[in-house]
This record gives structure tokens, sequence and C-alpha cells, in this order.
């Protein structure tokens, strides 16, 4: 049947309050997440300066000072949680999507679904009981491997759907041509899901940056530098969660630095990642 | 049934390459689901061998059972033997791995690698072993030459894989399979994706490439079949119901069935 013409009308109609009202909803998913960045952004730049980059936090009472080892000791602990995560949680995703047919790893994914989802601080706990205790010590080791753990589910599942996603014909291709399966398995299919894997470790990674709770039981804080693994070593959010519960205008003032600070590191992370994808994609042809 | 042990003009001999495969009582399972009954074939170097049958008769797991492809996917069997130049390729010591050397295949859909330029596809047999090779270059141009491609493509070498045309992308599929200068060449529906100006640069292709290997066709195109193959077997409900030398099959078959299908009364 021909629709007639008011029929068409009323869908022509019906079609742009739809498309008008996907786009106010839009818009409406937008303004806490711009004003959040806006505010941060506002306070934030007027509390930096080169100051709070270069120098270590001054004593109670005095005003000034930085954040300079919280910015390097959360990049030092986001690169343990990386060591201790990433071969773990891409392995494990490489194993669910190979055999993951099997009970054991039917049990695997369940854990990692249940742990995705257990709060960051029972990790923490987790973490203190299992190192902090039998060592005597908080230290930066710690502290990654709690971070580490909590990247584990979230690598794991996207390295496990993205290889999933790799057509099965590439990987008949590969051993067709009398490539072993392990090969196969590496560098054809993980190869194909690479980009993928790469956006879901930046994610892992951005999420994880921001973990205040664990850090408290593992890492705790230090505020000077550290540079050994054995020893607690500062990190942004918890110096800026510090700062900003402490009754000090100076420390509120550098907390509202230290979390655009960590926003813009965040922000970074993401940038980097893509554009080196973009490069070796460019490469590649 | 008729399969015959010796067949008219089978018995040329094989070049020093070899290249000859004789199936032997081949039952094959998906599960519990028996989709081969019994087959006894044989393929001969320089020969070309067209199998045709109704859709899901089992032409492509015939096809998949001799480079070992069958086998990858879990919950599949196989009873009865397959050699290679009289060897058992199911034997405990034989190696799939090594076997996929000797025996390559081009399938349905086009399947180039697309995360490596045309280069690499080619030469991916090397590549993805790790194995270096010094006359890297020499195999580009001699395989895509062979594939017919190598004037077409030879200014975009570094180009992905996947942004070809389906016709090239089938083409360099054929010249990765041929790289690592295997002895057999499986060919699942190669053309059913293209069109009839890529199909007919694949069927000259076949024409060529037969002069050096054993080339086995599975394909739904009672004319391709007619065209390109020596000899043709009919399969159906995963058992041969005849083989014989090509002009025969299609002219005067001994069976019933062999005949209906090829005059296209029902299939
Ligand atoms: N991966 C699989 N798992 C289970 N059964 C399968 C699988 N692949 C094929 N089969 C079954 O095996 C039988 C033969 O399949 P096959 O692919 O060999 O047929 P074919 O002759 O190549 O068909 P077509 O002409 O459509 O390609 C079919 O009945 C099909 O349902
Ligand atoms: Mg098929």
């Amino acid at each position: 049947m021909i629709a007639s013409e008011s029929q068409l009308q009323r869908r022509q109609w019906l079609s742009h309050a739809m498309t008008a009202g996907a786009f106010l909803c839009v818009l409406l998913a937008l303004v806490p997440l711009v004003s959040v960045l806006v505010y941060i952004g506002g306070e934030g730049l007027r509390a930096i300066n080169l100051d709070f980059f270069l120098h270590l936090p001054k004593p109670v009472g005095e005003v000034g000072g930085g954040m300079a080892n919280a910015i390097v000791g959360s990049l030092e602990l986001l690169a343990l949680a990386c060591l201790f995560g990433l071969p773990v949680g891409i392995l494990g995703g490489v194993y669910l999507s190979e055999f993951g047919s099997s009970k054991f790893a039917t049990a695997v994914r369940f854990t990692a679904d249940v742990l995705s989802g257990v709060p960051s601080i029972v990790v923490g706990v987790f973490v203190f009981t299992l190192m902090v205790r039998p060592m005597h010590s908080f230290s930066a080791l710690a502290g990654g491997v709690a971070l580490g753990i909590l990247m584990i589910p979230v690598v794991m599942r996207t390295t496990e759907e993205l290889m999933r996603l790799v057509p099965g014909s590439l990987r008949e291709a590969a051993l067709a041509l009398g490539v072993p399966r392990w090969r196969t398995i590496l560098l054809v299919v993980l190869a194909n899901a690479r980009g993928g894997i790469l956006t879901g470790v930046m994610l892992a990674i951005a999420r994880v940056a921001g973990e205040t709770a664990p850090l408290l039981f593992t890492a705790l804080g230090n505020r000077f530098w550290s540079f050994s693994l054995k020893e607690p070593i500062s990190s942004l959010p918890v110096q800026i969660f510090t700062y900003s519960i402490a009754p000090y205008d100076d420390w509120h003032r550098q907390a509202w630095a230290g979390a655009l600070v960590l926003i813009l590191m965040v922000l970074s992370l993401n940038i980097a990642g893509r554009l080196a994808l973009r490069r070796r994609m460019e490469k590649a042809r | 049934m008729n399969r015959p042990e010796t067949l008219p003009g089978r018995e040329t001999a094989a070049p020093a390459g070899g290249g000859r495969i004789e199936v032997r009582g081949l039952h094959a399972w998906f599960g519990t689901h028996q989709v081969l009954h019994g087959i006894d074939l044989d393929f001969s170097p320089r020969q070309v061998t067209a199998i045709i049958g109704p859709s899901g008769c089992g032409k492509s797991t015939l096809l998949r059972t001799m480079n070992r492809l069958h086998e990858e996917t879990p919950g599949t069997r196989l009873t009865g033997s397959i050699t290679l130049d009289g060897e058992d390729i199911h034997a405990p010591g034989t190696d799939a791995v090594r076997l996929r050397r000797d025996v390559g295949m081009v399938f349905q859909r086009p399947n180039p690698f697309p995360n490596m330029s045309v280069r690499d596809n080619v030469l991916a047999g090397f590549k993805l072993n790790h194995e270096k090779r010094k006359d890297e270059r020499e195999i580009l141009e001699r395989t895509l030459r062979s594939a017919a491609l190598w004037d077409e493509l030879k200014d975009m070498l570094h180009k992905p894989g996947s942004s070809l045309s389906g016709g090239q992308q089938q083409r360099l599929c054929i010249a990765r399979a041929l790289a690592v200068e295997p002895k057999v060449l499986l060919m699942d529906e190669p053309c059913s994706a293209l069109d009839p100006v890529s199909t007919n640069k694949i069927e000259e292709l076949i024409f060529e490439l037969k002069k050096s290997l054993t080339i086995v066709i599975v394909t739904h195109n009672m004319q391709q079949a007619a065209r390109v193959s020596d000899f043709t077997a009919f399969l159906m409900v995963g058992k041969l119901v005849e083989v014989g030398a090509t002009r025969k099959i299609f002219t005067s078959p001994e069976q019933r069935l062999t005949e209906d299908y090829v005059t296209g009364r029902f299939g």
C-alpha cells in the first residue's frame, strides 16, 4: 500500500520530532559533564602555577609548594599497574577467546565480571592483607598491584570481545598457510584486535588513574620524593583527597589544581594513545 | 556407486614436486552429524579436479580434510585415510602445520590480512613464521606475476591488502598461497564472490597454475567446472556419486543422478 500524503507528512514530522528529542537528550547528558569540566578548569587554573609542578608540598601552615612528587608518583603507580595488570589481562583475554568453551573459562569469565563490580576499596584491603602486612610497610609496589588488579577485568573482557570480533576467515587464512596456531593467535588475531584492545587498555588506565580508596590502603602517600618500590609513595588522587578534607584554604586551592592535572593527565593519555594508534595504522599502509 | 580405482588419463607421471592425493574410505563428522560417508578419490598432479554437488553435501568439508583444517573446528572427527605422495597425512608423526605448506588453500571469500600491506600479504607465509628470506623480492614478483597481479599492483605494494577490489583481493590470496610453493592448491568456490571479468582472470590463472600443481576446485558453476577441470567429482549428501573425466561427466555420465544435476534438473 502506498502511504497517503498526510501519512507521509506525519511520518516526516515524527522523524523531525524524534531527531530533536535525541539531540535534546544529548545536550542534557552533556550539561553535567561540561559543567564539571568547566568548574574544575576554572578553579584549577586559578590555583595552578609553575611551583605546583616543581615543588614538594610545604609543611602545614606554610603557603605555596606543589605536588611534583604526587604527579610523578601517580605516573609510577600507573606504570606498575600496567606491568602487573596488562600481561594477566591480555593473556587472560586471549585464553578466554581461544579456549572459552571450557568450564574453567566460564568460571574465569564469571570471576572477572564479579571482580569488575567489586568496590575498589575491597581490592585495597585485599592487597593490604596480602602485601602490606607481611612486608610491614605501605609501598609503591602494593599500590601498583592494587591498581593492576583493578585493571585486569576490563582489559581481559575487552581483549576477549575484540578477539572474537576478528573474522574466523583470517585465522583460517593463516592456519592454511602453515602458520602454527599460537603464532596465528598472536600475529593475526591479536594483531587485528590491537587497535580496540589499546583503546580498552587506555580506558582501564583512565579508570584506575583516579582511584583513591585502594591507594589509601597500599601506597598510602608521602610528603617527599620516593624512588623505592618498598616505600609509601605519593599519588595525585590521595593528595587531592588529603588536601581537600584539610581545613586550609591554600590546600583546597591546590586540591583543585591537582584535580585539573589529574583530568588533563587522563585526557592526554587518551590522546597520546589514539595518536600512536593512528601513526601505526598509517605506517601499515 | 562408481568408484574406479584408476581413471583414464590419471596415470600421468607425477612431476618431481609430487602432489598426488589419495583419499580412501573417508568419513567425517561435525559432532554427531556425519557429513562425509566413505569417500574414495584421487587427485593427480597437473590436473584440475572439480568437486560439484548441491549445497551442504560436504564439498568444503572434503576440501578441508585434505589440509587438516577440518580438525581445527572443535568437536569434529574423521576416519579413513588421506595420503599425500604416499604418506598418510594423519600419521602420528605428521605435522599439520608442515602439511599445510604443501597443501595451500583459497577460500570462498577473499581474506587478505587487513593489517598487512600487499607485499606482506604475499609474503605472509614467511613473515608470520618469522622466516627470513633473502629472495623476498623475487618471490614477491614471481608470485604476483603468476597471480596476474604484478602489473596492476607493482606500484602499490605498500597499500593495505584490504584496499584492493574483490577480484584483486582473491588473486592476492592466490599469490599468498603460491608464495610458500605448495604442491596442491585447494580452491573453495574461489569465484563465487566475484564479477565475470575477475572470474575469467582466475580461470585463466588456473590453466597456468595446473602446469605445476595439483588443483582441486569446488564450484557451483557447472560451466566453470566444464571449462577449467580435467576431472569432475559429483557429491551428494556426503557420498561420492560419480567421478570421471569432465567431458564424460557433462555429456554421458553413468549415473542418472549426475545427469540430472549437471543438466540443472535439481540442485
Ligand atoms: N562448523 C560446522 N559445524 C557444524 N556443522 C557444520 C559445520 N560446517 C558445516 N557443517 C555441516 O556439514 C555439512 C556439509 O557442509 P559443507 O560446508 O561441507 O557443505 P558444502 O558442500 O561445502 O556446501 P556449500 O555448497 O553450501 O558450500 C552441512 O550439512 C553443514 O550443515
Ligand atoms: Mg562450501
